[in-house]
């Protein structure tokens, strides 16, 4: 591999072979939850078109990730704006252009390949927050003037993301960058002044601004048992299919409520209701630990890391594949509402798989490079 | 400003890292409390497979007449359904099945093949509309059939079969291609739409919204309990502006004939009725019209399945000669001393155009020329006026476009220009083909509804309305009743003043209330009406071949039109009849329309010495 050549020998030795194992292995976990899933009820038949597409963008992201290598993450630091503002220009063109599917404009096609730019924006919002911070971060915490900033670059995302609408992508890139801003702290007088108006804009708006079918959306949004019959019924299904699944679970391939499709999303977002009705307690815990060790390994470089930038980029990346973690798994056991967010390298779908491959690309990248001094 | 070192960063991070650890564990605890706790329930679940989501149908609006007269309603239908995954085996279910109800097994197993590909969670219809002899075999043969069930679903119910059908209209089910563009909202395979008429226009009030039930069954599709329940919505009545009585009325009348009749409201816009004959019988529609009574319906020479109060484009014939005097009176080619001399015919370069009357109306002035029909006058103002001008005014008294009524496939009729000649046969206009548009024989084309508006708009004094056929829509809140009202809408004002309009009404009185008018016979007691009569050329042909041909040939009779309304000084109605065929407006059709009228006038209570009922 011509790659490996162009890098400095120490960057080889220092290569983090531990998240590169963690990951294969969910990546694997994933593979064979999805091969259940897509061949439910038809055990034994040809290999599954979504499988094999699943495969080739898990190998596709995995040579991007190896080629984005050689390029030192300071660059990113510079290049931070400029992706952020395409990604904007995206998704402006999701809503100009986008496909219409099911209520909502989210992809993008071009040429062959569909993209949800959406996606792409959670990275780059990641990317530019960094940078804003890592120029202002300080003990004593932020003072609001430098909030002003770091909130527009939120701001413009958010609302192209909410007009599409996908409130569910809009709400993780909110966490992700309010996690990355408490991260790096804010004054305490800041935080609870800002704390207060955000309580009391809620009602305000309930009050005044949205109009009565949008109260009973958020109203079903938020207590899907307002919806027995769309994402209630989802619910309960996939209940029934975790709990059902008891301690050893039913066994690969042996499934019952993944095998007769009562869920409509059972590849992508209620993938883990398969995972769990075959694997039982005991998978859901192997996937918990397998996440938990990623999520700490993230946090690690963060520490490890000798620059700034470097550090927030890396928790950056750790907090928003944990989010997409917490949320998901939350979705699929009823504690949350039922939005559409992808479990992070186990569920079907090439934006979720390049997103997620690309940050874990971008973590390695941080994670070899700790001794380097610039 | 103290820049961070990296046991302050290792602090952030360690609160990071137990945030993260509390989120997990409580994943794990949710884990834990679904699959230990709860999780012998949940398998009992899973093994049955026993949740299903069940629809409930929301019945849809009834449709009343302005009176509040029941017009359409619902009635239950029985629908044998059939979930294939509790049926198995298949085969030996439904052949008990079709042993039982002695349904033919083939059409059954044409309806599982084609459930098959949906879903076998799904129930399959296998026959709507069952008799209450096979929901009792069924019924009681419930052990045996395992996964089939009966369903009560709302179906309509047209009360007055043929009555009002063209306005009323049918449902139809949705097909794929609609709901895979999602054209109608709330609307699932199966499910039928509205595809003709009021039902069609209306679909959106009508039509409710579907409710549904999660429930659990047993291995045999049987249910067990119901987890949760969405009522459904109903859809909202609709009152619409005919008048039943009117309507029933007017239909007697034409039975038999072939033609139209719109009745309107001068003062706005109301559709009273509307006839088109011949008619067809609602009820063959439900759950699909069979193929023998559609072939039937579409092989019938008296085209039942047009509208043809909007969809029947005819010569105007006579009737036109109103806007002839409207655009002589205001393009000042004529006025109230204008006086032209009649002697039966007109030359016109060297050909001879005929006047009705073989030996001549003698001096007609405008008001006679209106009262007695006389072509000659028409003719020489036509010739006056061109073409265009008299395009311009029919255009501007709604002719030759859209009235904008609620109902599909509105046809606008025509009326012709030089332009519009030149586009459509590439020669030019000839002056003796204005002297033929000016009496409205030629290209001319006109609707039944069309000239009711206009005629309608010379009652009121020059106001066109929109052609209303809702006049209330009503939902109910609970128990609370609400009524929305529909607004009338003004299309524009006839181009006549108040001088000219003066002028043609008194032509038009005359028509009928005086000793030379061409409808004198229909008079009505106390009541005076304003008319004209027409009659229309089905083919020009020379006068002694029509004379001999028609008395063989019923459809080379000329039509009969009769427009209009009444009282004269303050209408309460306006109509418009044509029937195809029926050779002279003033024997044919004047006679429907004085019908009419009294029907009218009885139900008003206006007719003297006929007490008649309240509104």
């Amino acid at each position: 591999m011509w790659v490996f050549f162009v890098f400095d020998r120490r960057l080889i030795e220092n290569f983090d072979w531990g998240l590169m194992l963690i990951t294969c292995l969910i990546g694997m976990v994933g593979l064979c939850v999805l091969y259940s899933a897509v061949n439910a009820g038809e055990p034994g038949g040809p290999m599954h078109l979504l499988f094999q597409k699943q495969m080739i963008w898990i190998a596709g992201s995995f040579a991007i990730v190896l080629l984005s290598l050689s390029i030192p993450y300071k660059l990113f630091d510079r290049g931070s704006f400029v992706a952020y503002i395409i990604c904007v220009g995206l998704l402006v063109a999701v809503l100009l252009f986008g496909k219409y599917v099911a209520g909502s404009r989210r992809w993008l096609a071009l040429g062959p390949l569909t993209m949800q730019p959406s996606e792409l924006m959670k990275l780059s919002l990641i990317f530019v927050l960094a940078s804003a911070y890592s120029g202002i971060i300080s003990e004593s915490g932020l003072a609001f003037k430098y909030l002003i900033k770091p909130a527009l670059l939120l701001f413009f995302p958010f609302i192209l993301i909410i007009l599409q609408p996908d409130l569910g992508t809009a709400l993780l890139l909110l966490f992700i960058a309010t996690s990355m801003t408490l991260f790096v702290k804010v004054k305490r007088s800041v935080f609870f002044s800002c704390l207060i108006v955000a309580i009391s804009a809620v009602p305000l708006a309930w009050m005044f601004v949205l109009k009565e079918y949008q109260k009973g959306r958020v109203l079903t949004f938020l207590d899907p048992d307002r919806d027995p019959l769309g994402s209630g019924y989802h619910i309960i299904q996939s209940k029934i299919a975790i709990g059902s699944g008891m301690l050893s679970g039913k066994g690969f391939l042996k499934g019952t409520q993944n095998a007769l499709a009562f869920l409509p999303e059972h590849h992508t977002d209620f993938i883990l209701s398969v995972l769990a009705e075959e694997w039982g307690l005991i998978g859901c815990c192997v996937l918990l630990f397998l996440y938990f060790m990623l999520l700490l390994w993230g946090l690690n470089i963060a520490y490890c890391c000798r620059d700034m930038f470097g550090s927030i980029l890396a928790f950056g990346i750790t907090i928003m594949i944990f989010w997409q973690i917490f949320i998901n798994v939350g979705m699929v056991m009823g504690l949350m509402p039922v939005v559409g967010v992808p479990l992070p390298l186990i569920s079907y779908g090439g934006s979720s798989v390049v997103t997620n491959m690309i940050g874990i690309g971008v973590l390695l990248n941080i994670s070899m490079r700790r001794f380097v001094v610039v | 400003m103290k820049n961070p070192d990296r046991e302050w960063l290792k602090k952030r991070l360690m609160n990071a890292a137990i945030i993260i650890l509390a989120a997990f564990s409580l994943l794990l605890l949710r884990f834990v409390y679904l699959q230990i706790v709860e999780g012998d329930e949940y398998r009992r679940l899973s093994e049955n497979n026993c949740i299903r989501l069940q629809s409930v149908p929301a019945p849809r609006g009834m449709i009343y007449d302005r009176n509040g007269t029941l017009l359409v309603d619902n009635i239950p239908s029985f629908d044998l359904k059939m979930v294939l995954q509790d049926a198995e085996p298949v085969d030996e279910t439904i052949g008990k099945l079709a042993e039982f109800t002695e349904i033919a097994l083939e059409e059954l197993m044409e309806r599982v093949d084609a459930g098959k590909k949906v879903s076998i969670y799904k129930p399959v219809v296998l026959k709507k509309n069952i008799t209450r002899d096979q929901l009792a075999v069924v019924e009681a043969h419930g052990f045996d059939l395992p996964g089939v069930r009966v369903e009560i679903e709302p179906m309509r119910n047209y009360i007055y079969k043929k009555s009002a059908a063209h306005l009323i209209g049918y449902l139809g089910e949705v097909n794929s291609q609609e709901i895979e563009n999602n054209i109608y909202p709330d609307v699932k395979s199966g499910d039928s739409i509205g595809r003709y008429g009021a039902e069609r226009a209306f679909e959106h009030i009508l039509h409710g919204k579907r409710g549904g039930k999660q429930i659990e069954v047993d291995a045999s599709g049987r249910l067990v309990r119901v987890i949760n329940t969405v009522e459904p919505i109903p859809g909202k009545n609709i009152f619409l502006t005919i008048d039943a009585t009117l309507q029933q009325k007017t239909e007697s009348i034409m039975e038999g004939q072939t033609g139209a009749v719109v009745a309107i409201d001068p003062s706005n816009g109301d559709v009273l009725a509307m006839v088109s004959s011949p008619s067809f019988d609602l009820n063959d529609f439900i759950g699909g019209i069979s193929s023998e009574k559609w072939k039937a319906l579409m092989s019938d020479p008296g085209k039942p399945m047009s509208n043809k109060a909007i969809q029947g484009e005819y010569p105007p014939a006579s009737t036109y000669k109103i806007v002839t005097s409207i655009a002589a009176l205001e393009e000042g080619a004529s006025d109230i001393h204008t006086t032209y001399f009649c002697p039966g015919y007109y030359k016109y370069g060297n050909r001879t155009y005929r006047c009705w009357k073989k030996w001549g109306h003698g001096r007609v002035n405008i008001v006679s020329a209106l009262e007695k029909s006389c072509d000659v006058y028409f003719y020489r103002s036509g010739e006056a006026l061109g073409v265009d001008t008299l395009a311009k005014y029919a255009n501007g008294c709604g002719l030759g476009k859209l009235t904008h009524i609620e109902l599909a496939n509105e046809r606008s009729g025509l009326i012709p220009t030089a332009a519009w000649k030149k586009r459509r046969f590439g020669s030019s206009w000839q002056g003796g083909e204005t002297l033929s548009i000016a009496i409205g024989q030629g290209f001319n084309l006109v609707t039944p509804l069309q000239m009711a508006m206009f005629i309608a708009a010379v009652g009121n004094n020059g106001t066109i309305y929109r052609p209303k056929i809702l006049k209330f829509t009503q939902d109910y809140n609970g128990s609370l009743e609400s009524r929305l009202e529909t607004k009338n809408e003004i299309l524009g004002g006839l181009p006549a003043s108040k001088q000219t309009l003066k002028l043609v009404k008194e032509g038009l009185l005359n028509v009928v209330e005086s000793e030379g008018g061409t409808a004198k016979r229909i008079r009505i007691e106390g009541i005076d009406i304003a008319g004209k009569t027409g009659t229309a050329q089905v083919f020009s042909l020379k006068k002694s071949d029509r004379d001999s041909n028609r008395k063989f040939d019923r459809h080379l009779r000329d039509h009969a039109w009769f427009v209009c309304y009444a009282p004269a000084q303050n209408p309460v109605i306006a109509v418009s009849v044509i029937i195809e065929h029926g050779e002279h407006g003033s024997t044919a059709a004047a006679p429907v329309a004085s019908e009419v009228l009294r029907t009218w006038l009885q139900i008003k209570g206006m007719l003297p010495g006929v007490k008649g009922k309240t509104m």
